[in-house]
């Protein structure tokens, strides 16, 4: 479906796709429905091997991706973790390593083994984000002050954060003053405490995590990196641009997994349309039916649009990526989910029973919503940014 | 060995800088009435420019040497493309001029007609216009009635057309004909070149609601046309047809060799985009209004969609992800795109869209709204769009016809064609 691949992304993706068809059948996500990591042991270390943890992490930290634009590379493996409707960390994980590749050779041990582990698959992580000041895009209380030792103490709750209840180590982004810290915070760490969820995916796993005067040890912070790879026009420090940074790549790889959940069901019901007969001829032969297809093929198309709009113009560092990310995020997160609820009215009955695969789609882009900021949130955020550049 | 990119680059950037004026802004559509004045001056403005791109070897950058173009590549237009960018380049020419009509004069004219039109075309002197829609139907474009008679060595034409843009400044029209009327729909049609100022065409210029005045509708009354000016082989018009829509497709897709067509100059400069809306808000007071900041980043998000939605579609036709029927993805998304943004501005211009100084200039989201529906309506409807998206893009069943295999003459066309 995305013209311009290098023969080596091919690969990656068909790689990818391989392993996930012989693992990730539906049937195999109606069994981890039940499991508490929604995933089986030793998963996300086979995935590592595959190159799901490094395409954001430089070479020299450890990293490495296939064709120099990271963010592309990788949301080939996020558009088929939607495509499978797949369990694991991939936002988390993958947001905490670019956070860690960007400061671990200046940070220290503590950080570098933490990357290491993250990069193996060895270790999971979980994401706890506050909104940046003035913002306001569904992020978590987090506040941090000054600790012993150039060190934090943190305090605050996350309400729902991805993969928290199984994390190995929390990535947390939370406000200091009128700016951003960011550090990383052992799962044991004393004042920190998770609670599992249930939530609207077979197999994506949430927690609510609190953090109780959490101590965070001076080598645990994240220095202010150099260079975020990325000036967001709406910050004004490193540690704010990582914070823009790191939302952009967490949006970005969301849109790319529901964008491959919407083709999953889009694929089966158009094969649906054609099979099922009522009076006498094929859905598919109705024109109400029809152009409803169309419409949902044009969603499906400006959907990737969009999404590969957004991750060239990260990739690229351009000023215009925190805008077509939000904008990825208002559009998909709006027409994803109007898709697939429509391939269930074009289903019937079926497509809301639980032996049919389509919700196992329908829970992944409804999952994707809320997340980051609503579509809504998004759209705000974006009338924001018309308003500062027709003032300026 | 023709020149490389690079070289042309430099050489077309320092033409633009020199002799070309800044691009007019403004959401795209059918604008209110301007006066014929202002009309014509721009018609001329556009004509001098394509004059001075020829004289300067920079028109018909994709046409062949021996007709007056410049025989390059798409590169070189692609670069052309990004350095024309946000500059006013004679846009009246592109489409309908160039393509759909020169490129079927290209593929399917003879050597004189080539000669005789491609080079005069490309020097600004020759407008063409589709002479396409009629009034017994919009969309069902093969079900022509205008009527060509072959009289000795000349076509007698008798019929009408139109929703033809400025057919009365242009100077050409390519004209869909019936040459048979006992053969099947499809394969009884012929193309012409047709003279649009002579006796025997009248122009009529139709009012539209908005007060514009470019759509024409065009009588046509025993006008005779030599057999040198017929495009194709008799009663093999819908091959011509064919290939025609196909260019129309490819243009709208954003891939023609042989439109100009400036290139994306970031998010200020988008159609529909929430740049364009804020003016609206500010005035209004609704520049803290939740709802007002939602309508705006909704348009905001459909103008950049749209942006990156164009050229991906062009480049999955060009690659064979996509066939050249995606195209119609493309018109559906500007359609339903359009007609939600003027839904927007209408909304947020409160009651100034409802009546306003005209001393104060004019925003008039009110008679853009009216206008609505020309956006799923003209080029093709978005039902049309639909049909097409399904049938040859998804594969799902053609909708039933009842005129594909029986003699023209006898397909029933309703008691309004009398």
């Amino acid at each position: 479906m995305q013209p311009g691949l290098s023969a080596d992304q091919q690969f990656f993706q068909e790689t990818t796709r391989k392993f996930l068809d012989a693992r990730c059948s539906p049937a195999d996500l109606r069994a981890l429905a039940a499991d508490p990591a929604g995933y089986r042991p030793g998963w996300w270390r086979q995935g590592a091997e595959l190159g799901w943890t490094t395409p954001l992490v430089p070479e020299a930290a450890g990293g490495g991706s296939i064709s120099g634009a990271g963010l592309a590379d990788l949301s080939l493996a996020a558009f088929e973790f939607g495509r499978h409707a797949a369990p694991g960390p991939l936002i988390p994980a993958n947001v905490a390593a670019f956070s860690l590749g960007r400061s671990a050779s200046s940070g220290g041990g503590a950080l570098a083994a933490w990357l290491e582990r993250l990069l193996s698959g060895a270790a999971t992580a979980s994401w706890l984000r506050a909104d940046p000041p003035g913002t306001d895009l569904g992020g978590a209380s987090l506040t941090a002050g000054a600790g012993p030792g150039g060190g934090l103490v943190i305090d605050g709750q996350a309400p729902v954060a991805e993969a928290g209840a199984d994390a190995d180590v929390f990535l947390v982004t939370a406000r200091a003053g009128s700016g951003m810290v960011h550090a990383v915070v052992d799962a044991s760490a004393a004042g920190l405490h998770r609670r599992r969820l249930e939530g609207v995916d077979l197999t994506r796993r949430w927690a609510r995590v609190e953090l109780d005067a959490v101590a965070v040890p001076g080598d645990q912070v994240l220095p202010a990196p150099a260079d975020a790879g990325f000036e967001a026009s709406s910050t004004s420090d490193a540690s704010g641009d990582l914070a823009e940074r790191q939302l952009c790549i967490a949006l970005c790889l969301q849109q790319a997994e529901s964008v491959g959940a919407m083709q999953a069901a889009f694929d089966m019901t158009l094969e649906w349309t054609a099979n099922r007969y009522s009076f006498g001829r094929p859905l598919s032969s109705y024109q109400e039916i029809k152009h409803r297809m169309a419409d949902m093929r044009m969603w499906l198309e400006a959907s990737y649009a969009i999404t590969v709009a957004a991750i060239d113009a990260l990739d690229a560092g351009r000023p215009d990526a925190s805008e077509l990310a939000s904008a990825a995020k208002a559009y998909v997160g709006h027409f994803g989910p109007e898709l697939v609820q429509d391939c269930v009215q074009i289903h019937g009955g079926i497509g809301v029973t639980f032996d049919h695969d389509l919700h196992l789609f329908l829970r992944r882009v409804t999952a994707g919503v809320p997340a980051y900021g609503s579509p809504a949130q998004h759209r705000r955020r974006l009338a924001g940014m018309v308003a500062e550049r027709v003032a300026s | 060995m023709s020149e490389d990119v690079e070289s042309f680059r430099r050489r077309a950037r320092a033409w633009i800088r020199a002799n070309l004026d800044p691009a007019p802004q403004g959401e795209a559509g059918i604008g209110r009435a301007r006066s014929d004045e202002r009309e014509l001056a721009r018609v001329a403005r556009a004509r001098e420019i394509q004059r001075a791109l020829f004289d300067a070897g920079l028109a018909g950058i994709c046409f062949p040497v021996e007709y007056g173009g410049q025989g390059l590549s798409l590169e070189h237009l692609g670069a052309f493309n990004q350095e024309v960018a946000g500059y006013d380049c004679a846009a009246d020419l592109q489409i309908p001029t160039f393509t759909p009509c020169a490129a079927v004069i290209l593929e399917f004219g003879t050597e004189e007609q080539k000669r005789a039109h491609l080079p005069a075309i490309l020097r600004g002197e020759e407008m063409w216009m589709q002479f396409l829609s009629e009034p017994s139907g919009g969309s069902d474009v093969a079900g022509a009635l205008t009527t060509a008679v072959r009289d000795g060595d000349e076509w007698v034409l008798n019929g009408s057309k139109i929703w033809t843009t400025g057919a009365w400044w242009a100077d050409w029209g390519l004209c869909l004909a019936r040459t048979n009327w006992d053969a099947p729909k499809h394969r009884g049609l012929t193309v012409f070149m047709l003279r649009i100022h002579q006796p025997g065409v009248e122009v009529h210029r139709i009012e539209m609601l908005n007060g514009n005045r470019e759509f024409c509708q065009e009588f046509i009354t025993d006008v005779r046309i030599p057999d040198s000016d017929r495009v194709g082989d008799i009663d093999q018009g819908w091959t011509v047809g064919t290939r025609w829509m196909f260019h129309e497709r490819t243009a709208m897709g954003g891939g023609s060799p042989y439109v100009v067509r400036p290139a994306g100059s970031g998010s200020a400069g988008l159609v529909g985009s929430g740049d364009s809306l804020w003016p609206l808000v500010v005035a209004e007071g609704r520049s803290q209004d939740p709802t007002a900041l939602d309508l705006v980043g909704e348009a905001h998000t459909l103008a950049l969609v749209g942006s990156a939605l164009t050229p991906r579609i062009g480049a999955s036709m060009r690659s064979g992800a996509l066939n050249d029927q995606a195209s119609a993805l493309a018109r559906l998304y500007s359609g339903t795109r359009s007609v939600r943004y003027a839904t927007i501005a209408y909304e947020l211009s409160g009651q100034s869209g409802l009546a306003w100084d005209p001393e104060a200039g004019d925003p008039d989201p009110g008679v853009g709204y009216l206008m609505r529906q020309a956006a799923c309506i003209g080029g093709g409807t978005t039902e049309m769009a639909r049909n097409v998206i399904s049938e040859r893009v998804l594969g799902m069943p053609r909708e039933t016809s009842h005129d594909r295999d029986t003699p023209f003459r006898d397909v029933p066309r309703g008691p309004a064609a009398g």
